[in-house]
């Protein structure tokens, strides 16, 4: 299989950096998911197109706006009225639900080679993601497995938190390098490792 | 200036598109009737006070909205979708419960 090649490939040096001497307070990584998918459902279709998620995923999606979970080889949350982004380790998601929705359900866009996938984690994740984005980043107010659509500048972010202390940032890949040296920049005065 | 987006909870202003004068009414686009026409081109209100708006969340789920804004104070007065809200989907409501 042709090896995707990464678009932070010159930016993205493995090692600790930054002021790490007290220890490392962020873990900087590009998940790379073979598949990133998004799905948007016709008006008054969004449950058949909730169900097409459980069926080719697994995932039952929680009710609410934002909503989400992730498997840790899957993920899906949704971003605004009617539409969900979907990951997978896996790639071929795109052609899984080409089959499930149907054209009287909705629509199926392929985001693999468009989207890029960043993770955050660590205890200083929240502080350091609250330097780029206006929105809560607190526990209450942005669950586990919960998705975000903000935007940092003109960089559009969807953000799923896939755990307490984890977020999964899915910028344009154009983007994606200029937004991965803020980040990194924006984690040096705690210390960061990239993994 | 916070507008609470139906889906997304509060957000800030620059996350948000103006979309114009929310109390013009767009004649059939095969309508002849000039007036019309010239009062949804170039008629405003311009009220010192609330005013009905369209916004778009632009930098958020791109959804477009009716706001009452208070032009004088910038209280955001209502928010909701254009399109109405059709599925549990399109409410914030379980998770805050969460
Ligand atoms: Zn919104």
């Amino acid at each position: 299989m042709v090896e995707r090649q990464s678009p932070l490939e010159p930016e993205f040096h493995i090692g600790s950096h930054g002021n790490f001497e007290h220890g490392v307070e962020i873990i900087l990584t590009e998940t790379g998911p073979g598949s990133i998918v998004q799905l948007a459902a016709w008006p008054g279709e969004e449950k058949k197109l909730i169900a097409a998620i459980r069926t080719v995923t697994g995932l039952a999606l929680p009710d609410g706006a934002g909503g989400g979970l992730s498997d840790g080889m899957k993920s899906v949350f949704g971003f605004a009225p009617g539409k969900f982004t979907v990951a997978d380790e896996a790639e071929g998601l795109a052609g899984a639900f080409a089959k499930a929705v149907t054209p009287a359900i909705g629509t199926v866009t392929d985001l693999s080679h468009g989207r890029t996938a960043i993770r955050i984690a660590g205890p200083k994740a929240e502080w350091v993601l609250a330097k780029f984005f206006a929105i809560d980043f607190a526990l209450p107010a942005f669950p586990v497995g919960a998705g975000r659509s903000t935007a940092h500048h003109d960089v559009f972010a969807q953000i799923q938190r896939t755990g307490s202390d984890q977020f999964d940032i899915y910028v344009f890949r154009s983007f994606a390098r200029s937004f991965w040296k803020a980040l990194c920049h924006a984690s040096e005065e705690v210390g960061y490792e990239v993994q | 200036m916070l507008i609470t987006c139906p889906y997304c909870g509060p957000r800030d202003v620059v996350e948000f598109t103006y979309q114009g004068d929310g109390n013009r009414e767009r004649p059939d686009p095969a309508s002849q009737n000039f007036e019309a026409w010239n009062a949804y081109v170039y008629d405003r209100l311009n009220p010192a006070g609330d005013h009905n708006e369209i916004w778009q969340h632009s930098g958020g789920c791109r959804a477009h909205l009716r706001v009452v804004r208070n032009t004088l104070t910038h209280e955001i007065l209502s928010v909701a979708f254009i399109r109405g809200a059709h599925t549990s989907t399109a409410r914030r409501k379980a998770e805050d419960k969460s």
